[in-house]
């Protein structure tokens, strides 16, 4: 062990070392380049050299009275980015996205909307986890490492809008971006690999396309982005608000 | 003179033995081939001694670091080498992790480390994933085209 240590401290400042002489390299040999190439990276909004912070936080808004009832393109697009693939058993089968249909008894009046991991600040399923697999990343995205996932699924016991799953197959021909495998609980990433590149998740990107509109994603953090201004103007609720999670989804036209 | 002259004689069987012995259990068990990377790259990243040590180290480093930092542009990920080093042999075809064709499996059988990495991981590059899912979804509206055939000949 201590070997081991010793090993990557010693590799760590030998590549320290490589990489502060290729920098200095590139800024003698050839300091056109380099400025070029900061130039490039200052302009992508999402740079993925630099680790995610606190200073985002990354949100969904939901308008439920744009949700069409009976379009499932969101979660289409869903099972499609993240290679999820049935097993023609619903009961166990992987979801990401759930629509549900909401219908007041009175009135009649449905409502239609998606359902996902609602990336809750202070979230029930990293607290329960005993591994520590489930975390809230810095920027406000619940994820499991599932590296280190067990499969007890208490955080799909823990979760109170039903958002997580267990995988009980084996799996093969995963996606790149969305490795997954028998074993491990699995749920919404807010498709964090095209979060980290600077775009946003499919199924943002699936309802836009069907002119629905009816998901926004954003920077909760950012007073000026599209998602903060809509939410001062328009509000927009957390289910189950009294269990007080703090949810980076949030929904609009939902009745009392 | 004669007894020492007998001695070094057996001695001598002895070892031819040994030696013949130990040649065949190599030959049950060939020394796995690493492949030079295909593509874009012409070497690996880091010299093939380098990385025969330490590869377990960089991917963990790394794997930690996209986890949940969000870093994804380091050179030393697992895509990476699944990227550069697994290519289809002659007829097209990726060898399965299942298999000591595969980049990873052939050292990992030969030294008996078992690895979950492809539990979750796809085992070859994305390219050929997408490339025998159109084949096979090819190959399946075809036996169907056929089979439908088959019921209006009937």
């Amino acid at each position: 062990m201590t070997d081991s240590t010793n090993k990557s401290a010693v590799d760590n400042s030998r590549r320290d070392f490589l990489s502060k002489a290729a920098v200095a390299g590139t800024i003698t040999i050839a300091p056109g380049v380099l400025l070029h190439r900061t130039a490039q990276a200052s302009q992508s909004s999402g740079s993925h050299d630099e680790a995610v912070s606190s200073k985002n936080r990354w949100g969904m808004l939901i308008d439920t009275s744009k949700c069409a009832n009976g379009c499932t393109a969101c979660v289409d697009a869903c099972n499609e980015e993240n290679g999820l693939v049935g097993n023609g058993r619903p009961e166990t089968d992987t979801q990401y996205i759930r629509k549900v249909t909401l219908k007041e008894k009175a009135t009649g009046h449905e409502t239609s909307l998606p359902l996902m991991c609602q990336h809750c600040e202070t979230a029930p399923c990293a607290d329960v986890c005993p591994t520590g697999a489930s975390f809230v990343r810095a920027d406000g995205i619940a994820l499991v490492d599932k590296h280190i996932c067990i499969g007890c699924r208490y955080c799909m016991m823990a979760c109170p809008y039903k958002a997580r799953s267990f995988v009980h197959e084996a799996v093969e021909n995963q996606k790149l971006t969305a490795p997954r495998g028998k074993g491990t609980v699995e749920s919404c990433t807010m498709c964090v690999t095209r979060v980290d590149n600077g775009g946003i998740p499919a199924c943002v990107e699936a309802c836009s396309a069907e002119n629905h509109n009816a998901l926004m994603f954003g920077d909760l953090n950012d007073p000026n982005s599209e998602i903060s201004i809509s939410l001062k103007e328009r509000g927009g609720k957390q289910l189950r608000p009294d269990l007080a999670l703090n949810t980076g989804v949030r929904y609009q036209g939902l009745n009392e | 003179m004669t007894r020492f002259l007998r001695q070094v004689a057996v001695l001598v069987y002895a070892l031819f033995g040994l030696t013949l012995l130990s040649t065949s259990a190599m030959a049950e068990t060939p020394f796995p081939t690493i492949d030079e990377p295909a593509g874009e790259a012409e070497k690996c990243i880091h010299p093939t001694d380098d990385m025969r040590r330490n590869h377990m180290n960089y991917i963990l480093h790394e794997r930690n670091e996209t986890m949940y930092e969000g870093i994804r542009n380091e050179p030393e990920s697992l895509a990476n080498c699944i990227d550069c080093h697994v290519k289809p042999d002659d007829n097209g075809e990726i060898a399965s992790i299942e298999s000591r064709e595969h980049f990873c499996n052939g050292c990992h059988q030969y030294t008996s480390v078992q690895i979950d990495c492809f539990q979750c991981h796809a085992d070859r590059p994305q390219k050929y994933i997408e490339r025998d899912k159109q084949t096979s979804s090819l190959r399946h509206n075809l036996q169907q085209a056929l089979a439908n055939n088959a019921g209006v000949n009937q």
